[in-house]
């Protein structure tokens, strides 16, 4: 595929460090969950998380649908005040020192229509105040690096699902911020799809390593991507299983989903699921 | 092709059936009135032909006085949509009675405000404006809401500011909005028009109309209303071009 033979890293990368936040190994960043709790008036979703999330890690949540995933990565990009508990990230318990750390991506693409691929990538850029051409610039390059050269004009209407799933991540990614926050990335995608974004991501962190923290339904994509993979119950949402796992982004990713440590990782991971759910 | 055949093949048939009828004599039978009262399509395009400087001359105040109103429509109430989308207790405290303030009939302002503001264009403008303002702030409205929380939080996450967010988000999500509202205020901008006019004016298409019902002229009211209609055609044909201009990604 062709994003195999883009994906590594350039040799001039120190040179675009200087113009691109994004090129910038910026993994100061932990995120820490203490007794972390969330009600909408009545309705408690979260009953008390703690996890820590090492600068650098990447660390998956999986969960019954409506368990509060996606509630659980609002609080910690500081998009929501939590009822109760505490998240820091990078050492900032205050949400807009949350904020200033994270960068979410959304479940949907949410591409923004009127703005070309590569404009939607530069977004976070031109918020942080970089002129139009230095931004393009910056986001450019990635392209190039993230097998996306030659689409940087193209509307977002005209780019294929997985190819708009790759520029809203290097929109998250050229923000420039340590933790990636990602809420169900490829849940809109077919199998197919999904497997390839799957390998994509895995070799983008190689590259690129940030601290994620990856919610998704799915338990396959969890360990495949994660460095540790915390269960969630049903709502209201603690952690019923926390896993450590064997495959961590390898290369091929058909190889590594079907070694027998994974079989037997993803097994358990399923009964703490299951068991969480009822 | 068919888009535009069709309704001139039915349009071209309705004006020959009224040509049938009005010049066979059926028509001024049927309603028991001299032939002069119940003109022929032809003969009122004979009228618009012969008065083609007067109704130029009227044409033109009446298109002033409508393109100053939308034009005042479109800045207060697309400012007035901004204001109500930005601060919640604005919205709550003026939307119901901007909604209420629909249910005041035009025809009953009309005499008021041309007292205030006498015979020129000003009280014109102003109610061509206060007709076309409803459905341009509703629009407006609807289209800055229609913004997906998802996507302000993605803004936020991305450093975006609240003038940031308005401008690459919230503004161009509501663009195709105003102008669905800007193409209901050029068709109802006429019916403002007139009123207007009728509440005291001293030339435009609907003092033309008022002084020929005195006058029977009933061939050239045909064709002033002809005119006064192709008129809101025309600038809804313009605001259909800017839209296709200014809305590219649709």
């Amino acid at each position: 595929m062709r994003q195999d033979t883009s994906m590594k890293p350039e040799s001039g990368q120190s040179q675009t460090a200087v113009t691109s936040p994004a090129a910038l190994p910026s993994i100061e960043g932990g995120v820490s969950l203490s007794s972390l709790r969330h009600s909408f008036g009545e309705l408690q979703t979260l009953a008390g998380i703690d996890l820590e999330v090492p600068a650098g890690s990447v660390v998956g949540f999986v969960g019954p649908s409506g368990c509060g995933k996606s509630t659980l990565l609002e609080l910690i990009c500081g998009l929501r005040e939590q009822t109760g508990g505490t998240v820091a990230v990078a050492g900032r318990e205050d949400a807009a020192g949350r904020l200033a750390h994270c960068a979410f991506m959304p479940q949907r693409d949410l591409l923004l229509p009127w703005y070309s691929a590569l404009d939607n990538a530069a977004l976070a850029l031109r918020n942080q105040g970089l002129r139009r051409e230095a931004a393009r610039a910056a986001a450019g390059d990635l392209f190039e690096r993230f097998g996306l050269g030659g689409f940087e004009a193209a509307r977002p209407s005209e780019l294929s699902g997985g190819m708009r799933q790759r520029v809203a991540f290097l929109r998250t990614l050229v923000a420039g911020k340590p933790v990636l926050a990602l809420d169900e990335p490829f849940a809109a995608l077919d199998a197919i799809t999904r497997g390839q974004m799957q390998e994509w991501l895995a070799a983008a962190l190689r590259t690129d390593p940030r601290t994620v923290v990856l919610v998704t339904h799915d338990v396959e994509e969890a360990l495949y991507l994660c460095d540790r993979v915390a269960v969630l119950s049903a709502r209201p949402a603690r952690i019923v299983g926390e896993l450590g796992v064997p495959a961590r982004r390898a290369e091929d990713r058909d190889a590594a989903v079907t070694d027998p440590a994974f079989v037997a990782t993803r097994e358990e991971a399923l009964r703490a699921l299951h068991e969480g759910s009822r | 092709m068919r888009r535009y055949l069709l309704p001139g093949v039915l349009l071209t048939l309705l004006i020959g059936v009224w040509q049938l009828a009005a010049s066979t004599g059926a028509l001024k039978d049927a309603l028991n009135l001299e032939s002069f009262l119940v003109p022929s399509p032809l003969e009122v395009a004979e009228s618009l032909w012969d008065n083609r400087g007067l109704l130029a001359e009227n044409a033109w105040v009446t298109l002033r006085e409508m393109l100053f109103g939308i034009l005042a429509a479109i800045v207060v109430g697309v400012g007035f949509a901004v204001l109500m989308h930005r601060w919640r207790v604005m919205r709550d405290a003026a939307y119901p009675l901007i909604v209420a303030s629909q249910t005041i009939p035009i025809v009953v302002i009309s005499p008021i405000l041309v007292t205030w503001f006498g015979y020129g264009i000003t009280p014109k403008v102003v109610i061509i404006a206060l007709v076309c303002f409803f459905p341009l702030t509703i629009n407006a409205l609807d289209g800055l809401r229609a913004v997906e929380p998802e996507a302000v939080k993605m803004m936020r996450s991305l450093d975006a500011s609240r003038w940031q967010l308005f401008r690459r988000v919230e503004a161009p999500t509501a663009l195709p909005h105003v102008f669905t509202g800007a193409k209901i205020a050029v068709v109802i901008a006429p019916i403002g028009a007139v009123f207007a006019e009728w509440a005291g004016s001293s030339a435009g298409l609907g003092h033309l109309i008022q002084s020929d019902t005195a006058n029977f002229e009933v061939a050239r009211q045909f064709a002033t209303v002809a005119v006064l209609s192709a008129m809101a055609l025309a600038l809804m044909a313009l605001t259909v071009l800017a839209e296709r201009r200014v809305v590219r990604w649709r």
